[in-house]
């Protein structure tokens, strides 16, 4: 008795299986300068660590002749592995079988993958590459999509969930990514829509390439629905990779502690920043300035750019920064900053990750366009997520802190565990011009000189009030610090609040202006 | 609860016609137009500080062309390629809307 035959049995089996569309359309995927599915999922993970699940799961199609065509693995790949020998879920779709389409089999696979990799508390990686719903399903392959968003949204805050735009994602599929925390695409090859070019001009008659409509940067800089930009694939892979260092497995964790390592950078914090505050300069120089080996990895760098986000490493551990970036828009909130900031506040809230901001901004963006598209309820998410945060959260004040947007970065006010001050800190209900044109109207009205006077008032307002230690006097900032004394008083803050406990209220949760 | 003056109108989603009312926000809407980068817009609100260049004149990408006092910051605006200017749309001290096209490019 032996059981070379069944074993050999099963090999040829599986081989054919993993051949997925077939020879053609493999060469057609490498000619789009894909790569596999396959070849995707060995790139991410750990070398030799996959193991497949599902393989010889055969679609249940029975209308349109399906039922005679043999469709391997029903289009997707779905399986475990490990990242940095931690395990990971991952599934990937294979658009080389049926376009990758999704029908009722297909997302049956990845339903079981995102229980497993909800019940086992390990993140969640989905590679996108699919043509959408397999019509001749019908609303089974709906079924499917519906059973995906339910699951994103019940792991949502709980395993880290990362969506790769690999191919086409468009109609309802583009849910399922937009539901999970990160968003990675490449050029040219991510393609996310609702509705496509096609439709689009006949029914509005806009004309519009794919590229300009759903490409890769035009999800990363316009509509804010990804999160990391790549060139190629093995650059998002690299990304990916990297992200993955920086957060913990899931909630009830905290992400790994790394060596600790001194900034790198040469030049002294303070000659960063120009002493005029209406000169720019680079958020991100200050950021690189505190944190371990001066490495920062930033998050959506293309979307919203008056606002910084990413992580970066206090003596070893992943803080999450959110800034104010004089550069852009002279670093003002408005309507996509505070969107852009508030999710990734939530998001380092529920995985344990403590929050530093860094605040230089002058309040928000005039404007009948920023009115009219909902900067309050926009702006509001921006206090909703700082305040509900009980992680530590430090903020330090570098120039400008004015007016609404000085109680929405963090203040002592929505519950900030620590606020610091540079000395060129200025915060105050609003600028120096437009408070003296209120303040003194009458006596700069009345003036012989009025220019004069203005001017003498807005001096006066400013030596007054332009500075941090009004709000020190009443101890709003706890220190007033010298820029030199900006890690070492972060990483004294971090280490006092390394235990800390905030209570609230029981509820079901609550209800945040989105 | 009928009336008859409701502004019904056709609309198409997936191919099929519906008769529908619209939002005042929908009816608002622009048409999409794709950014001419000929033309130099302001992104910002803001009061126009300097401006470094003439008509006619040969630039380099990168130069300066002005600067905009928005939001309490001196913001440079740069020549995004190699080009001549058109025409300069604005003056020194005037404070423009977003979206103005501040210098047109050739």
């Amino acid at each position: 008795m032996s059981f070379k035959r069944n074993i050999l049995d099963l090999r040829k089996r599986k081989k054919e299986a993993q051949q997925g569309g077939g020879e053609k359309a493999i060469e057609k995927q490498v000619a789009m300068g894909k790569k596999t599915a396959r070849e995707r999922i060995k790139a991410i993970l750990d070398e030799n660590s996959f193991h497949e699940y599902d393989l010889f799961v055969e679609h249940t199609g029975r209308d349109f002749d399906m039922e005679k065509k043999v469709l391997h693995g029903d289009g997707v790949i779905i399986g475990t592995g490990t990242m940095y020998n931690q395990p990971v879920a991952i599934y990937a779709q294979d658009f080389t079988v049926a376009g990758g389409s999704l029908g009722l089999m297909h997302a049956r696979k990845i339903t079981k993958i995102m229980d497993h990799a909800l019940k086992m508390r390990v993140p969640l990686i989905g590679i996108n590459d699919s043509g959408g719903a397999r019509i001749q399903e019908g609303v089974n392959s709906l079924a499917g999509y519906g059973e995906i968003f339910y699951r994103n949204t019940i792991a949502s805050g709980v395993i880290p969930q990362i969506s790769v735009i690999l191919g086409p994602c468009a109609g309802g599929a583009v849910y399922s990514p937009a539901l999970t925390d990160f968003v990675f695409v490449v050029e040219n090859i991510s393609k996310m829509f609702i509705t496509g070019p096609g439709v689009i001009k006949s029914v509005l008659g806009e004309e519009i390439s794919m590229e300009e409509l759903g490409g890769a940067m035009v999800h990363s800089e316009i509509t804010g629905n990804a999160h990391f930009f790549a060139k190629s694939e093995d650059e998002c892979f690299a990304q990916i990779k990297k992200l993955i260092t920086f957060i913990p497995w899931n909630n009830a964790q905290k992400a790994l502690k790394f060596p600790i390592q001194q900034p790198l950078i040469k030049k002294s914090i303070e000659e960063i920043v120009p002493v005029d505050p209406h000169n720019p300069y680079d958020i991100r120089d200050i950021i690189k300035a505190v944190t371990d080996g001066s490495d920062f990895f930033e998050i959506m760098e293309y979307f919203a750019k008056n606002i910084v986000i990413g992580f970066g490493r206090i003596q070893g551990n992943t803080i999450g920064f959110v800034a104010n970036q004089p550069m852009y828009l002279a670093g003002v909130l408005d309507c996509d900053s505070s969107d852009k900031a508030a999710r990734f506040i939530r998001y380092c809230n529920a995985f344990n990750i403590p929050i530093v901001t860094l605040e230089d901004m002058p309040g928000y963006l005039p404007g009948v366009d920023q009115e009219h598209a909902g900067v309050i309820r926009h702006g509001a998410k921006l206090l909703y997520a700082y305040s509900e945060a009980t992680v530590p959260k430090v903020t330090v004040i570098i120039r400008k802190a004015y007016g609404g947007g000085y109680i929405a970065m963090n203040s002592r006010h929505l519950g900030a565990d620590f606020v610091f001050a540079w000395p060129t800190a200025e915060i105050a209900v609003m600028g120096p011009e437009g408070a003296a044109n209120i303040v003194f109207k009458k006596e700069i009205e009345e003036a012989e000189n009025p220019a004069e006077m203005r001017k003498q008032k807005i001096q006066e307002y400013k030596d007054k009030f332009a500075n941090p230690f009004v709000a020190a006097s009443k101890g709003y900032i706890d220190e007033v610090i010298e820029p030199s004394e900006t890690r070492a008083r972060l990483i004294h803050s971090l280490e006092v609040s390394g235990s800390k406990v905030d209570q609230r209220p029981a509820k079901k949760h609550g209800i945040p202006p989105f | 609860m009928e009336d008859n003056n409701l502004n019904y109108q056709v609309f198409v989603v997936n191919s099929a016609r519906y008769l529908t009312l619209t939002t005042t926000k929908y009816d608002r809407r622009k048409k999409y137009q794709p950014t001419d980068p000929k033309e130099i817009r302001s992104i910002i609100p803001g009061s126009v500080i300097e401006i470094y260049v003439t008509p006619g004149q040969k630039l380099k990408a990168g130069e300066i062309l002005l600067t905009l006092d928005a939001m309490k910051m001196y913001t440079k605006i740069e020549m995004p390629f190699d080009g001549v200017i058109k025409s300069i749309n604005i003056q020194k001290g005037d404070r423009i809307p977003k979206n103005t096209v501040m210098i047109t490019l050739e």
